[in-house]
């Protein structure tokens, strides 16, 4: 496809010398970029991606010499820059290759960026927060002038994100300073690739790009395990499994143990340890616990000090651990890719298979594991497109090109559109955004005085003033920390962050699981829990919001199809086999093209059960559509649980007219009232008014004094919904919620398939196909604005009772507890 | 809407779930922490929040007056965000206010953030407020007081229900001193198991927290002192 090219000689025998060749695909990569085009390289763990990616530039720049910046490398993880610094430097150097090498993320030291630009590296190992940072500065032409290449990895986990959208918007800006410059995408193998491919172009079309796909590698091998004897009807966590999962962490040299959620982590790492008579060195990982824990893990992981670590999400990317021959997923897979993703973290070798097993934690889950199996070896990658390009990150950078330099609007448009995530950008919103930039963008003329940018009289725009542009620079990113609690020994080490809901539930000597270890809570100062070790009972587990995955569209299709086909069943254990076939006697099967609803009384409560499969977020916006609508129609709801599969409601009469219950126009009389109330679009809203700059990020240090002057987010989002309603701000609030919520786009789907099919049985009590997700109520709790009222109801009708002597005395608020922290999206004023 | 009633130093009054209260037998309506202008102190800063925190708070307090139609009404400080806050309205705001100021006798207490008597507004202006056995003022003065009302520390509580905690605007009531939620469209709120708070009821007493129609009332208990520092 490419003419070859021939490698210079000090490449060939610094290859020769370490016994290695040129891989097909690094070989492409070469040729491709040598004839001055855009790639994009597919390529699964351990192809040998970073060297293709860097390949061209090594060879251009021992032809060039010193001379700046002319390869910039960005990728998601701080750490990852790090990494591939330190592995460059060493064929750098064999090869004999004079090149400066440097990384800058916000770890850098202020006196080093000075010095990076005074006198740039000839290659920069970047993240996107921080080259935001250098497009917005004023030298930021001079910087990039001679710039050549952009190496940008892990394309496939930035496209689609609002860290994406930013990258892609610099890249953008990239391609105006440095015209010659041209780009190398490396990406996982994915399930969208012509979105990638635009993503790396330079004008937002995939098929100028040339796509190079490594080929061959080993499939991987997938087994499951179940634990003997019972198979549990419901839960997530997968603790029984636990001696299973030791046997095979001491079998194995290293092996990494993936769940779904932090709380799951901290209880599968507890009951681990509880069995680990051997004391083998197990450790744990995840997104709140404090920066140096996780490195700390990391580097013992690095240097082959443990035999496992428990981890969540926070270890899919990362630097590569050659020393990994296991990965163990606990819990549903929820998705082929990413499952891929997880599996190809062990063995990262192309020609050797990686090893996986999963662990179902329910009956369920073991339907998901044998269709991920099927998925995996099918190559049926999943997952959802790209979404398009956050306008509250479109914000944020046209304030950064002010800052920057005065521009004109309508380069500024040309050049925003060939960025493949605002490709599709009408002019109506970049002129809002701008507007919302300059003034506010309010229908009440108010901010004249305040504003942000002026336009001088040829129409360029330009920043007001150097404390505009001070302050941009403060709030230069696009990761929104949640409103979160330190957690700390009393007088000692940071050990990671809980949510404020979490500490409002705990009261002094209470004990909770976190960071690995039992905690006793001693109490709240500030923002900060401190905590000693030990405790005496039952220990809380803190969860976060937002942790848990959706089961993709995909795997949902495979385990119907697999559920309404007994042929397929003899892969499944018999337990399984057999709670199928009582579930096809008592009641029917859910068919692939239908919808199975199960209605039956029990206690005296009437339930309805219903077989989506779309995932349960979706399952939980149905929910609140559902039964809004059948507190219409007098059957008094009480309430629901959604799971990934199934939602259950309840109500105190028995429901009728079913199939009315599910028509389609369900969508379009309370989805609007309910989406605009959610706490799910408040929480949208906060982000975007972070990354947009409307409020003031929170940094470190200064919360106290910043603290009191903050304004609450939601009281912001509720002035602004009544006054108006269609400002910028509440149009990318709900664009970026559309885009979370693609499970209302799966929803309408679902109705409009299920429209004339929906199967309803009354049954005379509870199927066992429906038993699992009745065993979730209590365990999930479900809320919204409205709801609130109704649970303020109730917590006062039980203290009634309870005063009346018919009830035993529920928890309430106790004043003994030390203070709470004070709101910090509240934001306290000066008192 | 349904007003809840208490008894203060002998006086009936009524808490309005929209944060007001109306003390019948004088007509009095008392509000607090109205913190006007709030968002234009922030866009001086800097954050251009939207500019109708003012319109929305007046949209309250314009509801209360016309419900309870008061002979007075007490502003229980903090009214404006800044002493330069009065300057800051728009137009149409400052005439709003200014014809509810000539409709009703308003009375502005001063507090900490609007220490000088806003100008402009009409009203009069006293650092406390007195009448029969009531004392309407600012910032509660610790230790017992019988027949205090008053703001300044903007009240919220967060009940545990449903598996989850609900947290709202309160009144906290002890029969000796009530204190009012903050009314402002900005304004946010500090736990009443904050010592600032809990320390002022030390006895326990009870909340009512603000919901769309009613009030939702809570006891809670007496504060014991919290576990030594470090």
């Amino acid at each position: 496809m490419f003419p070859a090219v021939k490698l210079p000689d000090g490449f060939v025998n610094w290859l020769a010398h370490r016994g290695w060749a040129l891989r097909p695909h690094q070989a492409r990569v070469l040729a491709a970029a040598g004839q001055g085009r855009n790639v994009l390289l597919i390529a699964p763990t351990g192809g040998g991606k970073t060297l293709a990616g860097f390949l061209p530039s090594l060879v251009e720049l021992q032809a060039r010499g010193r001379g700046g910046l002319h390869t910039l490398y960005v990728s998601p993880l701080k750490a990852l820059a790090a990494d591939i610094a330190r592995n460059l430097v060493a064929p750098v150097s064999e090869i004999g290759l004079d090149i400066a090498i440097e990384t800058r993320t916000g770890d850098t030291s202020a006196e080093r960026r000075r010095r990076q630009r005074e006198a740039p590296p000839d290659i920069l190992l970047t993240t996107p927060e921080s080259l935001a940072v250098l497009v917005a500065g004023a030298d930021a032409p001079s910087m990039f002038a001679g710039l050549r290449r952009v190496v940008i990895d892990e394309v496939h986990a930035l496209a689609g994100t609002k860290r994406g959208d930013q990258l892609a918007l610099c890249l953008a800006r990239l391609s105006v300073l440095a015209p010659d410059s041209r780009r190398i995408g490396l990406s996982a193998t994915i399930a969208h690739r012509d979105a990638i491919a635009a993503y790396v172009a330079p004008d937002a079309r995939p098929d100028g790009v040339a796509l190079v796909e490594a080929t061959g590698g080993a499939a991987p091998e997938i087994g499951m395990i179940l634990p003997d004897g019972r198979l549990p009807w419901a839960g997530h966590m997968g603790l029984f499994s636990a001696p299973d999962i030791l046997a095979r962490i001491r079998d194995a040299r290293t092996t990494i143990v993936f769940v779904n959620t932090r709380a799951q982590a901290e209880l599968l790492f507890q009951e681990l340890w509880k069995l680990n008579t051997d004391t083998l060195p197990i450790a744990i990982h995840h997104g709140s616990l404090e920066m140096e824990q996780r490195l700390r893990v990391e580097a013992a992981m690095a240097e082959g000090k443990l035999r496992a670590v428990v981890a969540t999400s926070s270890l899919d990317l990362g630097i590569d651990w050659g020393g990994v021959d296991q990965v163990l997923q606990v819990g549903a897979p929820k998705g082929v890719s990413r499952l891929l993703q997880r599996v190809g973290r062990a063995n990262h070798r192309m020609d050797e298979p990686s090893r996986a097993i999963l662990v179902p934690a329910n009956r369920f889950e073991v339907l998901e594991c044998e269709a991920a199996i099927l998925g995996v070896a099918a190559n049926e990658l999943d997952g959802d497109p790209p979404r398009p390009g956050g306008l509250d990150v479109l914000a944020q950078h046209l304030l950064g090109l002010a800052c920057s330099a005065p521009f004109l609007p309508d380069d500024v448009f040309a050049e925003i559109r060939r960025a493949a995530p605002y490709a599709a950008l009408t002019r109506r919103d970049f002129d809002d955004v701008l507007g919302f930039v300059e003034n506010g963008g309010y229908a009440l003329a108010a901010y004249d005085r305040y504003r942000k940018l002026f336009r001088d009289s040829e129409g360029r725009v330009h920043v007001m003033n150097e404390r505009v542009a001070r302050q941009h620079r403060m709030n230069i990113g696009t990761i929104v920390e949640e409103p979160l609690l330190k957690v700390r020994y009393r007088g000692g080490a940071l050990l990671g962050e809980v949510e404020e809901y979490f500490a409002n539930m705990l009261t002094p000597g209470d004990t909770f699981m976190f960071a690995g270890r039992l905690l006793r809570f001693l109490r709240l100062r500030e923002t900060v829990l401190e905590v000693a070790d030990g405790g005496t009972g039952e220990p809380k587990v803190p969860a976060y919001a937002g942790g848990r995955m959706p089961l993709t569209t995909n795997l949902a299709d495979r385990v119907r199809r697999m559920l309404s086909d007994p042929g397929t069943w003899g892969a499944f254990p018999e337990p399984v086999r057999e709670w199928l076939a009582l579930q096809r006697g008592v009641s029917r099967l859910p068919g692939p093209h239908d919808l199975l609803v199960e209605t039956f009384p029990r206690g005296d409560r009437f339930y309805l059960v219903a077989y989506c499969f779309e995932g349960r977020n979706a399952h939980q916006t149905l929910g609140m559509l559902l039964t809004r609508r059948m507190e219409r129609a007098g059957f008094q709801p009480l309430g629901f649980v959604a799971t990934d599969y199934v939602l259950g409601i309840w109500s105190a009469r028995p429901p009728h007219d079913i199939a009315a219950l599910f028509d389609q126009d369900m969508l379009g009389d309370d989805l609007e009232a309910w989406m605009a109330e959610s706490s799910m679009l408040r929480r949208t809203f906060r982000n975007v008014a972070v990354i947009s700059g409307l409020i003031e990020r929170q940094h470190p240090g200064a919360e106290k004094t910043r603290r009191q002057v903050l304004v609450n987010s939601d009281l912001i989002y509720d002035v602004l919904r009544r006054h108006q309603p269609d400002h910028i701000l509440l149009r990318a609030t709900r664009a970026d919620a559309a885009g979370g919520l693609t499970d209302v786009a799966r929803i309408a789907l679902m109705l409009a398939r299920a429209k004339g099919r929906v199967r309803h049985m009354a049954l005379s009590r509870v199927s066992p196909l429906a038993v699992p997700v009745l065993l979730e109520i209590g365990r999930e709790s479900v809320r919204n604005g409205e709801g609130d009222d109704a649970l303020l109801a109730e917590a006062e009708a039980a203290l009634v009772a309870e005063a009346t002597g018919e009830a035993d005395p529920p928890p309430f608020i106790q004043t003994d507890r030390p203070k709470p922290a004070r709101d910090r999206r509240q934001g306290r004023l000066l008192v | 809407m349904s007003a809840a009633p208490v008894h203060l130093a002998g006086e009936r009054l009524m808490l309005d779930p929209e944060g007001g209260l109306f003390w019948p037998a004088r007509r009095v309506l008392a509000v607090a922490d109205l913190h006007l202008e709030k968002g234009s102190a922030a866009a001086v800063r800097g954050s251009l929040l939207p500019p109708w925190d003012t319109r929305a708070t007046l949209d309250r307090l314009a509801g209360l007056l016309r419900r309870y139609r008061p002979e007075r009404v007490v502003a229980l400080g903090d009214s404006f965000h800044d002493d330069r806050g009065a300057q800051r309205l728009l137009a149409a705001d400052q005439a709003r206010l200014a014809a509810m100021t000539a409709s009703f006798r308003f009375v502005w207490v001063r507090g900490n953030h609007d220490p000088s008597p806003p100008e402009g507004v009409g009203g009069e202006s006293c650092a406390e407020f007195r009448l029969d056995g009531l004392c309407f003022r600012h910032e509660a003065k610790p230790g017992p007081a019988l027949g205090e009302l008053c703001g300044h520390h903007h009240p919220k509580a967060a009940i545990p229900t449903g598996g989850t905690v609900v947290s709202r605007p309160c009144f906290v009531f002890d029969h000796r001193r009530l204190m009012l939620p903050a009314l402002g469209a900005y304004t946010g709120g500090l736990d009443i198991r904050d010592h600032a708070i809990a320390s002022l009821f030390p006895r326990g007493g009870r909340v009512f927290l603000l919901g769309r129609q009613r009030l939702f009332s809570f006891a809670f208990a007496a504060s014991r002192p919290a576990p030594a520092p470090a």
